[in-house]
């Protein structure tokens, strides 16, 4: 059971990678085969059960996409 | 009230304590010091609000944040200190916000001179700052009249939703007269204020103070909202008197101080057989076009008198719609004339015509 | 599962109009973040100024005025002096706040206007497309320093920190930047310290945040944060320049 789950609000993202970036477990993407509705490469979650809910990823990211759940 | 004895700029500032001003922000400048300095005592002791700005424009974006939250607001400056003014007042109108902006007019242009002047009728009436826009302008000529224009204003602003311009000269500001400041103007019904920014916990919705409108068809939209509100300031607002209008044979058309020294030429033109009457323009925005609708038959020309270069010119010559011959008498740098050139210019008409 | 993250009250719906991974959208956040967490959100005004962040008046969730440029902290007064009780702050970049606007902002400061002012430095002017700024770099190019800033010719950058350090009616002064997530924590700190000052009415409160702008630097918006450590932060020290409430007891 991972610690922590992200969901992303997709059609906010702009594909800066700042979350990619700072994912102390590295396991954050960029998908360069899909974009959204703006035309930007979407981030994805490449192994979700590694995610330790530290919500880094949602703290840079400038546009508010990321939603960040933890265990209680 | 019994009247009192009092200097043109000392009763702008008790006018506009009597008209309901709730904040004032400004800068010294010749020649009216005195209203920031009577101000500064009186507001304070009010518990209402007084800020000596760093600069006009500071003072002017002051008035707007202010306006912008909903307060009854004022500045004054005199003519270098308006032209500074001149971005902070487009924003406000352009936001649709109401203050009351005071100017005493000097020599120009640029730091010219601090005797009385004219020279800032473009100024007021023409813009002044960008995008199409107008003030609503009064021009007194007693103190009297200044202070029952002052004592309205800042309902006018508030109603109409629009910066006004009080619009005197040096000389109205520093000569003394014998005013009485209880004199009933019109009083008129203010709307709620529901566009201020006073937080979203104290009214419904989020307001947004902004003169941008980036989407071209927003932006037209938004023009054409505001010449909607012009025109009812036309229908409604226009202000002028006729003087000794029932048979001149030469109109003069003249506001402010030159008006007063006009009555004194138009004396003694009388006492010598030659009528004259007057046009006496009191709001210069909207500017009393209909006026020389009534201009009776038999009359021999138009003499334009102003301390300037001749701008208000302009709206005589639109105005009278080349029915007229227009004369044009004018000084300048602070130069005020006596009565008798204006004699000698209604003698001499055809050498003051307007090619 | 309960949530730890997601997005604040303090900002609207609106999609933000910024460039992908500029810092505007954090620092964004994190003023939102402080007035939602201080209750502050239905008493806040905020001013917008012009740059990048014009639109901000569509992002804040609270009543916005929007300035001609330079004038925010004027502005910001005028609603001040009226509203005493109410929360106020503008939002400024380098070119609004400290070119056209520095008379304005240091006379606010001087005066200990009980205002918030948040302060975007990104050494370049982004919405005009890339000119120099009062605090671009000695060397670094702009498209009015194309052969990179010249001390000669036209000075050094601005340092609005340690200038407005000197003025006693600031109550409260940090330069913060937001280039990770141990910063970007720091600098949310230095907002809700300078907010709370505000209602405190200790005077004059400025954040200075060190910020990017990786289309007109010319870098990826990760590297764009990395430049600012090399690059800045030897010109811009971080920290506290002021702190009128540290001898509170």
């Amino acid at each position: 059971m991972p610690k922590g789950k992200v969901y992303f609000e997709v059609d906010l993202c702009k594909g800066c990678s700042l979350c990619v970036s700072f994912c102390p477990q590295h396991i954050l993407y960029q998908d360069k085969t899909e974009i959204n509705k703006s035309g930007y490469n979407i981030i994805k979650v490449s192994e979700p059960e590694k995610c330790i809910g530290c919500a880094f990823c949602a703290m840079m990211c400038p546009d508010s996409v990321i939603k960040v759940e933890v265990d209680k | 009230m019994a009247k009192v004895l009092m200097k043109g700029n000392e009763a702008i500032a008790v006018a506009a304590l009597k008209g309901g001003i709730d904040a004032f922000f400004g800068y010294p400048i010749t020649p009216q010091n005195e209203i920031p300095e009577y101000l500064s005592k009186h507001l304070l002791a009010a518990g209402k609000v007084f800020v000596q700005a760093e600069s006009e424009v500071a003072a002017i974006n002051m008035v707007y944040g202010a306006a912008g939250a909903g307060a009854r607001v004022m500045t004054s400056s005199s003519s270098p200190g308006i032209a500074l003014k001149q971005e902070g007042i487009s924003y406000i109108a352009g936001a649709e916000l109401p203050c009351v902006i005071v100017s005493v007019m000097r020599g120009g242009p640029g730091l010219g001179g601090i005797q009385p002047s004219q020279a800032d009728y473009y100024q007021a009436t023409r813009g002044g700052g960008n995008g199409d826009y107008q003030l609503i302008v009064y021009a007194p000529e007693t103190i009297q009249e200044t202070i029952d224009i002052m004592k309205e204003s800042f309902d006018i602003a508030d109603y109409y939703r629009n910066p006004v311009l009080v619009l005197v000269d040096g000389l109205i500001g520093q000569m003394m007269e014998t005013v009485d400041f209880d004199k009933p103007v019109k009083k008129r019904f203010i709307p709620a204020k529901d566009y201020i920014t006073t937080g979203t916990a104290n009214h419904p919705g989020r307001n947004i103070v902004n003169s941008l409108f980036l989407d071209p068809v927003e932006l037209e939209q938004h023009n054409f909202q505001l010449q909607r509100k012009y025109q009812q300031i036309k229908n409604n607002e226009t202000k002028y008197e006729m003087i000794n209008m029932e048979n001149p044979k030469y109109v003069i058309v003249a506001y402010g101080t030159m008006s007063r020294i006009c009555r004194s030429a138009i004396e003694t033109l009388k006492e010598e057989g030659i009528e004259v009457g007057m046009i006496r323009p009191i709001s210069l925005w909207p500017y009393p076009k209909a006026a020389f609708n009534e201009i009776p038959e038999g009359v021999k020309g138009i003499l334009c008198a102003e301390m300037s270069m001749g701008q208000m010119l302009d709206d005589v010559m639109i105005s009278d719609k080349g029915r007229h011959e227009i004369g044009f008498f004018g000084r300048v740098g602070g130069m005020v004339p006596e009565p008798e050139e204006i004699v000698d210019a209604i003698k001499n008409f055809k050498d003051k015509v307007v090619k | 599962m309960e949530v730890k993250y997601q997005k604040t009250k303090g900002l609207t719906d609106k999609k933000l109009s910024y460039c992908p991974g500029c810092t505007h959208g954090i620092v964004h956040k994190l003023v939102g973040e402080t007035l939602e967490e201080l209750g502050m959100i239905g008493d806040a005004i905020g001013v917008a100024s012009v740059g990048c962040s014009v639109f901000s008046y569509e992002f804040f969730n609270c009543d916005m005025q929007q300035a001609p440029h330079g004038r925010a902290c004027a502005e910001a007064t005028g609603i001040k002096r009226v509203l005493p009780n109410n929360i106020v702050f503008t939002y400024q970049g380098d070119g609004d706040l400290a070119s056209i606007g520095i008379a304005e902002t240091i006379h606010a400061a001087n005066r200990g206007e009980n205002i918030t002012v948040i302060f975007i430095n990104n050494a370049i002017y982004g919405m005009t497309g890339g000119q120099m700024a009062p605090t671009t770099l000695i060397g670094q190019k702009t498209t009015t320093s194309q052969d990179g800033r010249n001390r000669a010719l036209t000075g050094g950058p601005i340092k609005i920190s340690e200038i407005f350090s000197q003025i006693e009616g600031v109550a409260y002064l940090e330069r913060v930047s937001v280039t990770n997530p141990k910063q970007l924590i720091k600098a949310k700190k230095a907002i809700k310290k300078a907010f709370t000052y505000q209602k405190e009415k200790r005077g004059f409160t400025l954040v200075e945040v060190l910020s990017t702008c990786p289309v007109n630097w010319g870098m990826t918006p990760v590297d764009a944060l990395k430049w600012v450590e090399t690059n800045m932060v030897p010109v811009f020290p971080l920290g506290v320049f002021k702190d009128a409430g540290e001898f509170d007891v």
